[in-house]
């Protein structure tokens, strides 16, 4: 009985592939089963990332650094001059100046208003679930949408002819009130920042509140057994565990500032008046059509977000790691 | 059911793929892609008119109306420039006649047509100034469709009236003699204007005024001298209007300006002729609710613009895209197309018949035949690039923020050196 089983085990043996030898490729095979699906994934979003962000960043900076000032022309290098030469115009100090101004107010405007709202929030309001509903609404709205209705409310017309917020400010008998909102020269950005304010406020509520609620009640309860007042525990306690989100906030508004276009473009047109980098490079590159300048500005543009976004990924990368994720 | 989805994706790309490729040649004749920026009002339906015909003179030709909307063309020519640079031309597109092509022609991307022009007779039937103007290094480049009227002064007779204002101001002194009792007198705003560029607008029919005709089409030679004693005042003459205009015009374009006119809650509008077709759009009456006039100190002098079709190197469809070109400068073309546009025909050979349904273009035809003299308007594109243009906005809008007529004159010469 024994032999015909051996038998028939020694020729099934030599039919099947042996499994106690693998061979090589066969277990390179098996290992790359375990790499190859996940980069395989990827691969379509690192060739794509590659070739339109990091290979367009490299190619803009190439025309950045040439003389290519029209569009069929072929560009040699130059190296800095087009950045030097940006500052000697005065467009474009102004326009830097512009962005300077709609960023400190849109920023500090969106983070005090955002914070304030949330605070609100968290103190227990009635009806907490319609105002976080509202104060969030306007995030659904595009710039362009939020332009055209600001542009009317900011009409600029004097009080004999007032039409939008000017209008009720004459209903009011606050005639003081009355401004040129977005067109008095130098410091009409900050009018500009208001819609933008309108908008992301709600936003930055969402992220205190989510903030206020993450910290522990043991805390808020431990500081006031010491004797803390309301305002000491948003001051000593939560404010500081809050650092992360405040950071957060100051990055997602700074470089959104930084790019404003759709919002400029709807409230004010291509008007010097209300010129940002954003619709001067718009401008330089389909209206003169200058590639050069274009790409100077795309630059100028692309440093001054990685001012606000760099610090912010080292920061979470070291968090990430320190967490030992 | 999945390997049914992954099928019909496949089945979906593949067609998709298939038609991309199939998109990209044509060239065998039966069709024409004609680009251009009509795609509302009056111009969309004399864009139409043109097309219809067209489809029953060719029967075996598509047409393909390969328009682009936004105003003024920007958008589209943001769309042009891309298919241009990469060798996929339309085989006519629209531009505004003059030096705004001159970018595409330095770049190589249109062909010259002098041997059309001859064929058709186009250098007869159009005024010989205005081929001139469109001459490029010898040889023109794109056949003139229409012409319209930059140097227009639009007023309320109404207003006019309680001012004391006898008759439309007829040079610039009488002009700033109403602006000044309208402002006295009435409680409306003396001269609207709207956003920036109506403002490069304004400036160019005074320039025209101050300068006269000769010393204003000599301001657009490269290099030419724009610090002297003549622009100055001029530019004094521009800076004293600006006084009598509202304080929110950089919020309104320049339809709030002319309804303002019509109205009746502003006295002047400085505005080129498209906003006959708009007041009559708002159902105001010519000669009660609104008028017009040359701009003061130019009359007799037709400050045009144009919109022309060209043919570009490598149209896929050359032979077609000729006979398109052949029905925009005919007779019986423009003057299908120009009615319904609101403006008038460039050839001065037309039928005034067809344009006597509108007061307007009536009165202008009868000055375009008229032999006028012609000056290019800069800001519509007939006299500078791409580049000028945009360094003179740029001089007029950093201008409205400070107010410095000299450093304004500065960067209006430094712009022409520039050249």
């Amino acid at each position: 009985m024994s032999r015909p089983t051996t038998e028939t085990g020694a020729a099934a043996a030599q039919r099947r592939p042996r499994p106690q030898d693998p061979g090589p490729l066969h277990r390179a095979r098996v290992r790359a089963r375990t790499w190859l699906p996940g980069l395989l994934m990827v691969c379509p979003s690192i060739l794509l990332i590659g070739v339109f962000v990091y290979g367009m960043i490299g190619w803009n900076t190439r025309l950045a650094l040439s003389d290519q000032h029209a569009p069929i022309q072929d560009g040699s290098f130059v190296g800095l001059t087009n950045f030097i030469e940006l500052w000697q115009e005065s467009r474009w100090p102004a326009a830097v100046g512009n962005a300077v101004v709609f960023t400190v107010v849109f920023v500090g405007g969106a983070l005090v208003l955002g914070w304030f709202l949330g605070l609100m929030l968290d103190k227990g309001l009635r009806g907490e679930a319609v105002f976080r509903t509202l104060f969030l609404a306007p995030m659904a709205v595009s710039f362009i949408a939020t332009g055209v209705v600001w542009r009317w409310l900011m009409n600029p017309a004097p009080a004999e002819r007032a039409t939008g917020l000017n209008a009720l400010f004459v209903q009011f008998e606050l005639d003081f009130l009355v401004n040129d909102w977005w067109t008095a020269p130098n410091m009409g950005m900050a009018a500009m920042a208001l819609p933008a304010v309108w908008q992301l406020s709600g936003y930055i509520m969402a992220l205190f509140l989510a903030g206020f609620r993450g910290v522990p009640e043991e805390l808020r309860e431990a500081a006031r057994v010491d004797g803390c007042s309301e305002w000491g525990v948003y001051r000593h306690v939560i404010m500081p565990q809050l650092r992360p989100v405040t950071l957060s906030a100051v990055i997602i508004l700074g470089h959104m500032s930084l790019k404003v276009f759709d919002l400029i473009i709807a409230i004010a047109g291509q008007q010097i008046v209300a010129d940002v980098p954003a619709v001067y490079m718009w401008q330089a590159v389909f209206e003169v059509r200058d590639p050069a300048k274009g790409a100077t500005i795309a630059s100028y543009l692309l440093i001054a977000v990685a001012v606000f976004v760099v610090p912010y990924l080292v920061w979470t990368i070291r968090k990430e790691r320190s967490e030992g994720r | 059911m999945r390997t049914r989805w992954t099928q019909v994706t496949a089945a979906v790309l593949a067609a998709t793929l298939l038609a991309s490729g199939c998109g990209g040649d044509g060239g065998d004749g039966t069709e024409v892609e004609v680009f251009s920026w009509w795609t509302g009002g009056g111009e969309e339906a004399g864009l139409e008119a043109l097309i219809e015909r067209f489809e029953e003179d060719n029967p075996d030709v598509d047409f393909v109306n390969a328009a682009v909307a936004g105003g003024s063309g920007t958008n589209a020519q943001a769309v042009l420039e891309g298919r241009l640079q990469s060798q996929d031309p339309p085989d006519s597109f629209q531009g505004h006649a003059g030096a705004e092509l001159q970018d595409y022609i330095e770049a190589g991307y249109l062909q010259p047509l002098d041997d059309f022009f001859a064929e058709q007779g186009l250098q007869e039937a159009m005024p010989d100034q205005l081929t001139e103007q469109i001459t490029y290094d010898g040889s023109v480049y794109s056949v003139p469709v229409n012409i319209h009227r930059s140097n227009v002064m639009w007023f309320n007779p109404g207003l006019l009236e309680e001012a004391g204002v006898e008759s439309a101001p007829q040079t610039l002194d009488e002009l700033l003699e109403a602006l000044e009792a309208v402002e006295a007198e009435t409680d409306a705003i003396p001269m609207a204007v709207g956003a920036q560029w109506t403002v490069d607008h304004l400036l160019e029919s005074v320039l025209l005024s101050s300068l006269g005709t000769d010393a204003y089409n000599q301001l657009w030679e490269p290099g030419a001298n724009w610090d002297t004693p003549e622009v100055t005042e001029a530019l004094e003459a521009f800076e004293q209007i600006m006084e009598y205009t509202q304080e929110e015009s950089a919020a309104e374009d320049w339809q709030e300006a002319s309804r303002r006119v019509s109205e009746g809650e502003a006295a002047f509008n400085i505005m080129g002729d498209w906003a006959a077709g708009y007041f009559d759009e708002l159902g105001a009456t010519a000669g009660e609710d609104y008028d017009w006039a040359p701009s003061p100190g130019t009359d007799g002098t037709y400050m045009w613009l144009s919109d022309s079709f060209t043919l570009p190197e490598g149209a896929p469809n050359e032979e077609q895209a000729m006979a398109w070109l052949e029905l925009v400068s005919s007779a019986e073309g423009q003057d299908m197309f120009n009615p319904v546009k609101g403006s008038v025909p460039a050839r001065d050979d037309t039928d005034p018949a067809e344009y006597e349904d509108s007061p307007y273009l009536s009165e202008a035809l009868a000055e375009w035949q008229d032999d006028p003299e012609l000056a290019g308007s800069f800001w519509h594109g007939v006299t500078v690039g791409n580049r000028w243009k945009n360094d003179i906005d740029t001089a007029v809008g950093l201008y409205l923020g400070d107010g410095d007529l000299d450093t304004l004159q500065g960067s209006l010469h430094e712009a022409a050196q520039a050249e």
